[in-house]
C-alpha cells in the first residue's frame, strides 16, 4: 500500500545533486559560469515559476524510476507541442496567452456515463501520485520527468464503458486564437490520439496534471494530458478536452499525417528505425556534452510490465 | 568603391569577424562564457547551427559573382574565396560534431548512416564536393588548372542543391525553411544561366553583323 505524504515531494529528493554541484563550483570559480554543459545537468527546483500552483497531497509511487530527473527548465523549455509552433522552444515562448481554466472535458461514445464535466469534477475523486517516468521522443532524445497525475484506468472505470468499447480516443482543445501553431495547417487540427482499452487501463498509463509537484505549465499540456511511458512522446496528447470510447480503432494525427513514419501503436522499439533515423539509441537531455547516446530499451524499459499486452502482435509491422 | 588597401585593412577583417560570430557563439555556449546558452540539447544546437551557417555562407559566396555582374564593380570577388572557405569550415565542423558529439565515434552506427540513410549520403556527397573546392581554392591551384578550374568550381551549384536536399529530407513536417534556401539557390542558378546566355549572344552578334 502506498503511504500518504503530507506535502509535495521536493525535487531535491529525486536528484542526487551533490556530485555535479561540487564540480560546478570548481569551474564556476575558474570563471566558467555555465560549465554545466560540459558536465551535464540534473533536476533543479530553483527554476520553477512561482505562479504555478503547488499540488497538495501528492504521494510517491513504486512505479517511479530511480533515475535522476531532468531540470524543470529543460522539461518546460525543450518539448514539442505543435499547437504553439514547430521549434522546441516555441511552446515555452508562445503559450503565455493560453488559458487552462476554466476547463471542461467531454466524455462520450460507448459508455454508461457520458456528458460534459468541469475539470474539477473530473479530478475530484483521484488522489494524486508522483510518477517519475522515462520519456522517449520519436526524435531520439529522452528525459526523465517527475509527472504528477493519476491512473487513467481509475477515471475510465467511473464512466463505465460498455462491452462495445475497445478503444479510447482523445482530443486536444482547438483554440487558434490562443494557440498560434493551430493557425497554420501543418497538422490536421485538432490533434487526436488513441489507445486500445487494454493500454488505457494499464496501471502505468496516467493522466498528468502536474510536474515537479506543481500544476502543468501551459507548454507541457495544461491542464490535463496523457502520459504513456512505453510509447513515443507524441502519443501523450496534451490539453485534453474530449475522451471517447469507441468500438473501432480511432484515427490519430501523426499516423494519418505520415502513415509510413508513425503508427497507431508507436511503442518505443530500438529495432524499428524511423525511415530517416535510427531508434537504437537516444540522447538523454542534460547529459554531459561529450557523452555518447545511450541505448534505447524495448518499450522504453517498461517491457516487464507491458510486453504481455502485445503477445502475438507483429511489432515490426505495427510500429 | 573601396580601394584595395581599404578592403585588405578594413572590410576583409570585418567580414571575417562577422562570419566567425556563429562559431564564437557556439564556443562561448560550450564553455558557458558570457551567459551564452545552447539550450537543452546542445549537440543538436551545434549540429543545426553549423549546418545552417554552412548553407547561408555558401549562398553568400554564390551571390558575389552576380553582385559583380550587376554592380560592375570588382570588389565582391575579393570576398568570394573567404566566404567559400568559411562555408566549407562550418560544413566540416558540422560533420565533426556529428562524428564526435552526436555519434560519439560509434563507427558501426556511422558507417550504417553513411550507407543507408539517404539524407546523410546526400550531405556527405555535398561535403566531399565542398572539400574539393576548398582544396583547389588557392591561387596556385587556380593557375595550375587554368580553364579546368572554372569547370571544377561549377561543382558549387550541384553541391548547393545537395545541401538543400539534405536539409529538406531531415525536416519532420514543415519544409518552408529548406524551401526558402532552395528558391534562393535556384534564383542564383537562373541568373547565372541567363547571364551566360546573354554573354554567348553578345559574342555571336558581331559575327552575324560581319556576315
Ligand atoms: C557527411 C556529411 C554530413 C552529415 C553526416 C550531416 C549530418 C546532419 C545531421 C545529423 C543533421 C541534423 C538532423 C536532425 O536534426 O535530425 C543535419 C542537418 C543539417 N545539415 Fe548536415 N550533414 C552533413 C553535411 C552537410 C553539409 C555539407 C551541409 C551544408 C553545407 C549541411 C547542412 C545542414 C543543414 C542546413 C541542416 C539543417 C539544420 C536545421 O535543421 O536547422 N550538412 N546534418
Amino acid at each position: 500500500m502506498l503511504t500518504r505524504r503530507p506535502d509535495a515531494i521536493r525535487p531535491s529528493e529525486i536528484t542526487p545533486e551533490s556530485v555535479f554541484h561540487g564540480r560546478r563550483h570548481l569551474l564556476a570559480a575558474a570563471g566558467f559560469a555555465g560549465a554545466g554543459l560540459l558536465l551535464g545537468r540534473g533536476g533543479r527546483a530553483e527554476d520553477i515559476p512561482k505562479d504555478l500552483r503547488r499540488l497538495a497531497g501528492v504521494r510517491k509511487s513504486p512505479l517511479s524510476s530511480t533515475e535522476a530527473a531532468n531540470s524543470f527548465e529543460d522539461i518546460s523549455h525543450y518539448n514539442n507541442f505543435y499547437e504553439f509552433g514547430l521549434d522546441k522552444s516555441d511552446p515555452a515562448d508562445y503559450s503565455a496567452g493560453f488559458r487552462p481554466r476554466p476547463w471542461t472535458v467531454t466524455i462520450d461514445g460507448e459508455a454508461a456515463v457520458k456528458g460534459r464535466f468541469t475539470l474539477e469534477d473530473i479530478l475530484k475523486p483521484h488522489p494524486l501520485e508522483e510518477r517519475i517516468y522515462r520519456f522517449r521522443c520519436v526524435e531520439a532524445w529522452s528525459m526523465v520527468i517527475p509527472w504528477v497525475g493519476f491512473p487513467l484506468g481509475d477515471l475510465i472505470r467511473r464512466f463505465r464503458p460498455t462491452s462495445q468499447a475497445k478503444y479510447v480516443a482523445f482530443e486536444t482543445v482547438l483554440r487558434p486564437a490562443e494557440m498560434p501553431g493551430q493557425r497554420s495547417p501543418v497538422l490536421d487540427w485538432p490533434y487526436v490520439e488513441g489507445l486500445s482499452m487494454a493500454e488505457a487501463m494499464h496501471p502505468l498509463t496516467i493522466l498528468a496534471v502536474g510536474v515537479y509537484g506543481v500544476e502543468l505549465p501551459n507548454q507541457n499540456g495544461a491542464p490535463l494530458r496523457l502520459v504513456v511511458p512505453w510509447k513515443y512522446g507524441f502519443k501523450g496528447i496534451k490539453s485534453i478536452v474530449r475522451i471517447s470510447f469507441t468500438a473501432r480503432q480511432p484515427r490519430t494525427t501523426w499516423s494519418t499525417s505520415a502513415p509510413d513514419e508513425y503508427g497507431f501503436l508507436a511503442n518505443v522499439n530500438p529495432k524499428v528505425d524511423h525511415p530517416r533515423w535510427s531508434q537504437a539509441t537516444e540522447r538523454r537531455i542534460g547529459s554531459p556534452l561529450f557523452s555518447p547516446k545511450q541505448p534505447t530499451l524495448p518499450f522504453n524499459g517498461y517491457a516487464a510490465q507491458v510486453a504481455s499486452l502485445y503477445t502475438g502482435v507483429d511489432l515490426v509491422r505495427n510500429f | 568603391m573601396p580601394t584595395l588597401r581599404q578592403l585588405r585593412l578594413y572590410w576583409k577583417p570585418v567580414v571575417f569577424l562577422a562570419a566567425s560570430l556563429p562559431l564564437l557563439r557556439l564556443a562561448a555556449g560550450t564553455v558557458g562564457l558570457a551567459g551564452v546558452r545552447l539550450g537543452a540539447n546542445p549537440v543538436e544546437t551545434i549540429q543545426d547551427s553549423t549546418g545552417l551557417w554552412a548553407l547561408r555562407l555558401l549562398l553568400a559566396t554564390l551571390c558575389m559573382t552576380p553582385l559583380r555582374q550587376i554592380s560592375g564593380k570588382a570588389w565582391p570577388l575579393q570576398f568570394r574565396r573567404m566566404l567559400g572557405l568559411f562555408a566549407f569550415s562550418y560544413a566540416a565542423l558540422h560533420f565533426a560534431n556529428y562524428l564526435f558529439l552526436d555519434r560519439a565515434l560509434d563507427f558501426a552506427e556511422i558507417t550504417g548512416d553513411l550507407t543507408r540513410r539517404p539524407y546523410i549520403i546526400v550531405g556527405a556527397t555535398a561535403l566531399l564536393s565542398l572539400a574539393a573546392l576548398a582544396a583547389t581554392s588557392t591561387a596556385g591551384w587556380r593557375r595550375r588548372l587554368g580553364q579546368r578550374w572554372l569547370t571544377l568550381h561549377q561543382l558549387v551549384y550541384p553541391a548547393g542543391l545537395l545541401v538543400c536536399w539534405h536539409f529538406w529530407w531531415q525536416v519532420k513536417k514543415d519544409v518552408t525553411e529548406p524551401l526558402v534556401y532552395c528558391l534562393i539557390l535556384l534564383a542564383l542558378l537562373a541568373w547565372r544561366a541567363w547571364w551566360a546566355r546573354r554573354a554567348r549572344r553578345a559574342a555571336a552578334l558581331p559575327a552575324a553583323g560581319a556576315a
